[in-house]
């Protein structure tokens, strides 16, 4: 018995391990379908709709990969992942990248050998408490059971703040966001802790958003982005520029609405290569010219994509904050497309 | 006349291995044996090779490295700064506790309900079979979620018992704080202790020693072999006069007495819980988690004992208990010195499987946040370190370790109760 199950688990690993190993770029248009992880559920983020069609803002993000890579921002498996599960599931091949507010972290890039290819969104770690508790700072918290999903850097930043300020906690792991929300409401943990944006997206769907607030420590950085495997740079290259794409849109002006005006030509190159009208940037990716477009109208670009699922016209309600364009102040910025 | 002629002599052609029938199989099991290690092999290569594609070869020194990460309840000294194999020899105790508490009460549940299934009572046998097939029919998982819920919906929080007016009360005497967050309970605590001795020092696997807990078991253990010499000696006594000497008074007062002048001499007192900020400090914390699951295990556990006990039973010939019972003995008494012991025989087997089951099905513990050794060397240090195979393989080792030794230990039971034969 105990063979059997020592092998099963070596077979797994191998053949999970040779998946790996294969060009992502070419499965993925074999397959014709990209395989994307996500959360199991958080509003504004990623979550199914009442149609069961999934949205929000780490979704776009798949999205517009499927358009660049495949013309079609439907053709996506989303596989829902919990924090534990979500490295297996890349590592092993099951997902061709994982857009799930993963903070970029030196061991998970090199340790775990992931690639970020770059930073989608700029979040910090929070505290969310019921107002009637009478807190008013983080440090005030001495005692307290702090409900925290397991398998983040929240577990750890959460050990390092208490730490840190000498005081003691009750930790309740949970698995998922909607776990942790039912035990909070519960009053199963005084407080709730993940990513400030989290928080905010989670309060948004309860009864009462005003009856919490959101102390004003913020304990950690938080820089959320896309990753995909170490070893495969071309499909690396792919979802970065992507990425590049959508943050350069908005800051050429480029939307979902005028996308098509611009497609005719502009007198400014830059704009011009992005949506391949001029230069020969997709051929080097490997995808079709019109690759940037596709990716851009499957949901906007990011400032579109941020006020349509996160930002202040919607529930959620974030600020731009850090992640304004650099040019308004902000630290999203994309390198040149040149 | 007789002629002696030798058999001829067989030479032993290479052919023989396959055409002869007293090798044929031999030689099938070795080829057989070669090709299953040939694919083991050719398994643990490529799963090797691939590994170390990935940059990832196989290595346990991450078990060293500091865990970073807190855990609730941990039965000896833990902090965020031990290692990993710390955290996971914490998970792997709060597996046991909940696999040792979880076994005990699956048993006597089991047995009770597997015992008044065979009642002569409509009603009461009716319940119990409701039981049974309502348990053993859903997967334990949803038990799990199911008790975990109930306990955090229904119970009051801690801030209901502040303020002037509270909603919740502790209960017994304002000793036992029952919140959704887990039952608080008194505490033994000792006002001289003799104090704790650390042994092995600084390493992962140290671990104290109280040594009140030392003294209670040395002076519990004279008194058990104090009432043995005595009951040895009545027993004696009977067999010599045929009187049996009140015995009762003196085998009570062994076992209470010394430990109640240890417990004196030691200041036993009880450390009831307090409600301080948050939560309450003090006494006992059973989590929500380790009741939800205990309760879960053992009462899902439970159906299934039931009806082995039953099983069991009803494999004793009803010739027994009528012979019982013409004897003139009372049908409880039949049921303790002559059915049971008789049913232990049928019972003990599968009962292994089932203590077998409830200790692997303790894995679930994640669901309901229970960091035992699948949340934490399975679920925390795997996620944080990225070594799935490593972690994987030891969660099998220990798992298989736990269950051997249950095995083991219930085997040794099960020949020692087994029908001796002549």
């Amino acid at each position: 018995m105990k063979k059997t199950v020592f092998l099963g688990a070596l077979t797994v690993a191998g053949l999970a391990a040779g998946v790996a190993a294969a060009g992502t770029l070419d499965d993925v248009k074999a397959r014709g379908k990209l395989n994307c992880g996500v959360t199991t559920g958080l509003v504004g983020f990623a979550a199914p709709d009442a149609n069961g069609e999934w949205g929000g803002f780490d979704v776009s993000i798949c999205r517009a990969v499927a358009a660049a890579v495949l013309g079609d921002p439907t053709a996506v498996e989303f596989v829902p992942t919990t924090g534990k599960t979500r490295f297996t599931a890349l590592a092993s091949g099951e997902i061709d990248m994982l857009a799930r507010n993963t903070t970029w972290t030196f061991s998970r890039d090199v340790d775990l050998k992931f690639t970020f290819v770059g930073v989608n969104y700029y979040d910090g770690q929070g505290f969310m408490v019921p107002k009637d508790l009478g807190v008013s700072s983080a440090t005030e918290l001495d005692g307290a059971t702090v409900c925290i999903q397991t398998g983040t850097t929240t577990e750890l930043n959460l050990a390092d703040f208490f730490r840190s300020n000498n005081i003691s906690y009750e930790p309740v792991p949970i698995e998922t966001n909607a776990e942790g929300q039912q035990q909070y409401l519960a009053g199963a943990c005084d407080v709730y802790t993940t990513d400030a944006s989290g928080l905010a997206a989670t309060r948004a769907t309860f009864e009462a958003p005003a009856d919490h607030v959101l102390l004003p420590e913020i304990i950690s950085k938080e820089p959320l982005g896309p990753l995909v495997r170490h070893g495969d740079n071309e499909w690396g290259d792919v979802v970065r520029w992507t990425l590049n794409a959508l943050v350069t849109a908005e800051e050429l002006g480029v939307t979902s609405a005028n996308i098509a005006e611009m497609t005719a030509g502009t007198n400014n190159p830059e704009i011009n290569r992005l949506l391949g009208t001029e230069g020969t940037l997709g051929a080097m990716l490997g995808l079709d010219a019109d690759w940037a477009k596709a990716a851009i109208m499957s949901g906007g670009n990011y400032g579109e994509i941020f006020a349509m699922n996160i930002g202040e016209e919607t529930p959620i309600g974030l600020a731009r904050g850090l992640n304004a364009q650099w040019t308004n102040g902000g630290l999203i910025y994309s390198p040149p497309f040149r | 006349m007789t002629i002696l002629t030798d058999p001829p002599k067989e030479s032993f052609r290479l052919s023989m291995l396959l055409y002869d029938t007293r090798y044929r199989s031999a030689t099938i099991q070795v080829i057989a044996m070669f090709a299953f290690m040939l694919l083991a092999a050719w398994l643990i290569n490529n799963a090797i090779i691939n590994l170390n594609t990935l940059g990832k070869p196989i290595s346990f020194g991450f078990l060293s490295d500091t865990a970073g990460y807190d855990i609730n309840q941990r039965l000896l000294d833990y902090d965020s700064q031990d290692s990993h194999i710390r955290a996971a020899l914490m998970g792997l105790l709060n597996t046991l506790v909940v696999a040792v508490l979880g076994c005990i009460t699956a048993t006597i549940v089991g047995v009770f309900v597997g015992v008044m299934r065979l009642s002569n009572n409509w009603l009461i046998a009716r319940i119990m079979t409701v039981y049974v097939e309502t348990f053993r029919n859903v997967p334990v998982l949803l038990w799990i979620i199911l008790a975990m819920a109930i306990l955090i919906e229904t119970l009051p929080m801690p801030r209901a018992f502040k303020g002037d007016t509270p909603t919740a009360t502790m209960d017994l005497f304002n000793t036992v704080a029952v919140t959704n967050r887990g039952v608080y309970i008194p505490e033994p605590l000792f006002s001289r202790s003799l104090g704790d001795i650390h042994v092995l020092g600084d390493m992962a696997l140290r671990f104290n020693i109280s040594m009140d807990l030392v003294a209670f078991l040395i002076v519990l253990g004279l008194s058990i072999f104090g009432m043995r010499k005595v009951t040895a000696r009545a027993n004696a006594i009977q067999e010599e006069t045929g009187d049996r000497p009140k015995t009762w008074h003196v085998l009570l007062g062994l076992l209470f007495g010394p430990t109640l002048v240890l417990m004196i001499v030691l200041g036993f007192h009880l450390g009831y819980p307090e409600l301080k900020g948050f939560n309450f400090k003090g006494g006992i914390h059973m989590r929500n988690s380790l009741i939800a699951l205990w309760l879960a295990l053992s009462l899902y556990t439970a159906a299934f004992i039931a009806e082995i006990v039953r099983a069991g039973i009803l494999a004793i010939s009803t010739g027994q208990s009528e012979a019982a019972s013409a004897l003139g003995m009372r049908s409880s008494r039949t049921m303790r010195l002559v059915i049971l012991p008789q049913a232990l025989r049928v019972i003990i087997p599968p009962m292994i499987s089932n203590y077998l089951n409830l200790t692997k099905n303790s894995s679930l513990a994640i669901a309901v946040g229970y960091m035992d050794i699948t949340g934490t060397l399975g679920g925390i240090t795997m996620n944080q370190t990225g070594r799935e195979l490593e972690c994987v393989m030891m969660l099998m080792a220990v798992y298989l370790v736990i269950s051997l030794s249950i095995s083991g230990v219930m085997n040794w039971y099960n020949n020692s109760v087994k029908l001796v034969e002549r």
